[in-house]
């Protein structure tokens, strides 16, 4: 060895430090802590031929689900029986697609064993995903460091839209008519889990389907009244999207056509400044698909208070920092989003931060949101690592909001999870019930999902509807982007609670109807006026969009026979003039009050030429439907579709509609 | 009893869950793992932070070792891969920083003779390339044979003769610049 070299050889030994026992130390305990969650997720991270049995699963969770829809579930025992209809009535439309594959379940409850069961590849196939992403081409290289050190200028977990998105309900407070939906969401959650189970693993597919069958034309002699409650979900519309770009078409039970109507914002007319906080739109409209009939095309558009008059912000993030929040796509993205959120807040605005896992701490005390270095600093310093004391977490983000409140400021707690929310909760029904309380204490509760995994959905629903708040799936930057910025403000203000929506028809002018979408929104008609009966929350801003096809008497079009036995009817006697089509009624309640107040207006007979909003809700309404048999559509097929929402994008800020019409563009080519 | 098993054997039952083997192998290794971090990144901070991480990272990578090299090998693999990688993350941050930049390690030397040798070896670290520091680290610092150390950084042996005697010219030539024969 030359001189020259033995002497850096020498100079580089002497250099070397000797290491400090104390980062060794930690450098072990955090290799151990890695040690033991890669020993639990082992057999979810790689899906086998043989489902998972209950490893690593989080039974917590499960169990907390059962305990939290079981009592509504016997209370509300007709509606579960109405539910195993619809399973029954839907097996045969599945078998047309898998034959010999499917299995009528006896009970309610077994549909929602198999949905919990099917969640748990999901949720492995959804670990994995990130780690395609983000993983450097060099195998060995450090993850574990790159999970660590992911910043926004990275593009590791980059705005993906191939990536499943699941934007989940909003606005759905809890009690009694959420009896249905919690039992909807858990049997509805077994396409989701399916749909991206199934081609990742050729295995016989055992999963039933509960979503409602399509609503029917009804006769409005028979049934001239038509009752639901509005629904601000999107769900629906990013399975849609996700199965969509996976390449190939999403189960027609996983297609809700309202989520997918409402996935977009309208501009309907706003409200005048002392109306209500609401201001429905309706107007009657020539049917694409039917030259027979007219649709009847409902908007609601909620009001958005002048941005300069909103209510000073108490914002309580409460974050989940449990191991399996280490995923690219789980606290590195929650840090991101919290960032773009940031930017939105006001100076008058505090925030904290209180995080969970092993034991719950606040991280960063109040701080007004001007001071976005300290919020930023603390958000950065966030780890991953223990597990999941949820409880323990939520009662002191509700201290935390508590200290912050004052009169006249919206307090609300964002709990940010993966769904892993299983140590600490010893009673799911105290859990539940101390939200709602606090939520009649002015506290609201808001969820954000981060990752994927159907029933965690159904969790974080329970606990937003119990809070009064939305639950939202966050899976890629874009979606953060839609939920914490662009559409923020409907999120964290609602301005009417338990809205509902009751259609008469009048016989003399329409024959038959149908509501597109909403069938598993549908209320009992004498509901429409029991104001203990639950609905869905309108936000600020935000818009709700029904659409009825109706067909008027005397068309070609009608379906359905008149009755041979049943008189025609004696009806109010009105001039040609003052006909009407129907009558449509809303109820809603000021937010925090008991007793609903009442919008009435009758529905226009002539019809208009349909506006560029009404068109496009109209167009993605098609798509809706020809993704699920598009039997009342006649001839109109994708390519009609396609041109109508494409000549109706209109300014298309956010790319939301261009987006709708690659995806319709992509379901005709996958159809064919 | 435990320190008596091989390397070899620790990591196929940690690989297959067995714990204790695990923190064994870890606690044997961890002093190496820093000090190739250390030759490779020049700063001690930096070091110990990327060989947390390395640890952090090494159950999920022993499913890899799966018994073909030797765990040392492997070890010096993991690390210089873990170093390249970061230093091609900060490269996209910061220019400066790929390793041999700051040189914290100078503040501590108490004699001036010590301070001198260590100002030299600041300079000839950063005089050679990345590729040449990380095989300098090797086959210097860690004595590895030009045969091992082709093994841990996936070229050939040829290739790590070459870079040596590339070290050797450019050593030289800093010498012929500061005066010295």
């Amino acid at each position: 060895m030359s001189d020259d070299l033995e002497k850096l050889r020498s100079a580089l030994k002497a250099a070397t430090p000797d290491p400090d026992p104390a980062a060794k130390a930690a450098a072990m305990a955090r290799a151990m802590e890695s040690f033991d969650r890669h020993q639990e997720s082992e057999g979810e991270a790689r899906p086998m031929s043989d489902r998972p049995k209950g490893t690593g699963f989080p039974t917590g969770v499960l169990k907390m689900l059962m305990n939290l829809t079981s009592r509504p579930a016997l209370t509300a025992t007709a509606s579960v029986a109405a539910l195993c209809v619809g399973l029954i009535v839907v097996v045969p439309a599945i078998q047309k697609e898998r034959p010999g594959s499917v299995a009528v379940p006896e009970v309610a409850e077994t549909a929602r064993e198999r949905a919990a069961d099917a969640s748990v590849p999901e949720v492995a196939l959804s670990q994995a995903e990130p780690e395609l992403q983000t993983a450097p081409a060099d195998e060995e290289a450090a993850q574990a460091d790159d999970v660590r050190t992911l910043t926004l200028a990275e593009p590791a977990p980059a705005p993906d839209p191939a990536a499943p998105a699941a934007k989940m309900a909003e606005g759905r407070a809890g009690a009694l008519a959420d009896s249905d939906m919690d039992v909807r969401t858990l049997i509805g959650s077994a396409p989701k889990a399916d749909a991206a189970f199934a081609p990742a693993l050729a295995e016989p597919n055992t999963e039933v389907f509960a979503n409602e069958d399509a609503n029917p034309v009804k006769s409005v002699t028979e049934e001239p009244v038509s009752t639901f409650s509005i629904d601000v979900d999107t769900a629906s519309y990013s399975v849609v999207r996700s199965s969509l770009k996976a390449g190939y078409l999403p189960p027609a039970d996983a297609v809700r056509v309202e989520e997918m109507v409402n996935y977009f914002p309208y501009a309907y007319p706003a409200p005048e400044a002392d109306d209500a906080p609401f201001r429905p739109k309706v107007s009657v409209v020539p049917t694409p698909w039917n030259e027979g009939t007219r649709l009847v095309h409902i908007g609601i558009q909620g009001r958005l208070p002048a941005l300069g008059d909103r209510p000073p912000l108490n914002l309580v993030f409460l974050i989940d920092t449990s191991g399996s929040m280490q995923d690219a796509n789980k606290l590195p993205l929650l840090k991101q989003s919290f960032r773009l959120m940031l930017g939105e807040l006001r100076p008058e605005d505090e925030v904290a931060i209180v995080t969970y896992a092993g034991s719950a701490g606040q991280v960063l005390a109040p701080t007004p949101a001007s001071d976005q270095a300290a919020i930023m600093a603390a958000l950065d310093q966030l780890e991953a690592g223990g597990s999941t004391a949820g409880q323990e977490g939520l009662e002191q983000a509700y201290a935390v909001a508590e200290g912050m409140a004052a009169d006249g400021e919206v307090t609300r707690v964002i709990l940010a999870t993966d769904g892993d929310f299983n140590v600490g909760i010893s009673d799911p029904d105290a859990l539940k019930s101390y939200i709602e309380t606090k939520r009649k204490s002015g506290t609201y509760l808001s969820v954000l999902g981060f990752g994927r995994g159907n029933l965690d959905d159904a969790t974080m629903q329970a606990l937003a509807q119990n809070g009064n708040g939305t639950a939202a799936y966050i899976d890629t930057l874009s979606e953060a982007q839609k939920v914490l910025v662009d559409q923020l403000t409907g999120a964290l203000f609602p301005i009417a609670n338990d809205v509902k929506v009751q259609v008469e028809f009048n016989p003399a002018v329409v024959a038959e109807y149908r509501l597109i979408g909403y069938e598993t929104r549908a209320l009992r008609r004498e509901d429409f006026n029991n104001d203990k009966v639950d609905a869905g929350d309108i936000g600020a801003g935000h818009t709700v969009t029904a659409i009825y096809e109706v067909t008027p008497v005397g068309s070609p079009a009608v379906l359905n026979e008149p009755l041979r036995y049943q008189p025609a009817e004696a009806q109010p006697e009105l001039a040609a003039e003052d006909m009407e089509l129907g009558f449509l009624k809303l109820r809603y309640k000021e937010p925090g009050a008991s007793v609903s107040q009442l919008i009435e207006m009758p529905i226009p007979v002539e019809p208009e030429a349909a506006g560029e909003d009404a068109r496009f809700a109209i167009a993605v309404a098609g798509f809706g439907q020809l993704l699920t048999g598009a039997r009342y559509l006649g001839d109109w097929g994708w390519d009609e579709a396609i041109a109508l929402a494409n000549g109706a994008k209109g300014d298309d800020p956010f790319g939301y509609r261009t987006e709708a019409v690659q995806l319709m563009r992509l379901a005709e080519s996958l159809s064919r | 009893m435990r320190m008596e098993t091989a390397d070899e054997d620790l990591a196929q039952a940690a690989a297959k869950g067995d714990r204790e083997a695990f923190a064994a192998l870890l606690s044997r290794h961890y002093d190496r793992i820093f000090g190739l971090a250390f030759r490779l990144t020049g700063d001690r901070a930096e070091a110990e932070d990327l060989a947390q991480d390395i640890c952090a990272s090494l159950p999920a990578k022993l499913a890899s070792f799966g018994g073909r090299a030797r765990v040392t090998t492997w070890l010096y693999r993991v690390t210089v891969n873990a170093a390249h990688d970061r230093r091609r993350r900060q490269a996209a941050r910061t220019r400066a920083a790929d390793g041999w930049g700051d040189w914290e390690i100078a503040r501590r030397a108490e004699a001036e003779e010590a301070a001198k040798a260590q100002d030299w070896l600041i300079g000839a670290m950063r005089a050679l390339t990345p590729e040449l520091r990380d095989t300098v680290a090797l086959t210097l610092g860690e004595e590895m044979s030009q045969a091992e150390a082709a093994e841990v950084l996936g070229v050939s042996e040829g290739t790590v003769a070459w870079r040596m005697s590339e070290v050797k010219k450019r050593l030289r030539a800093m010498a012929r610049a500061e005066g010295m024969p």
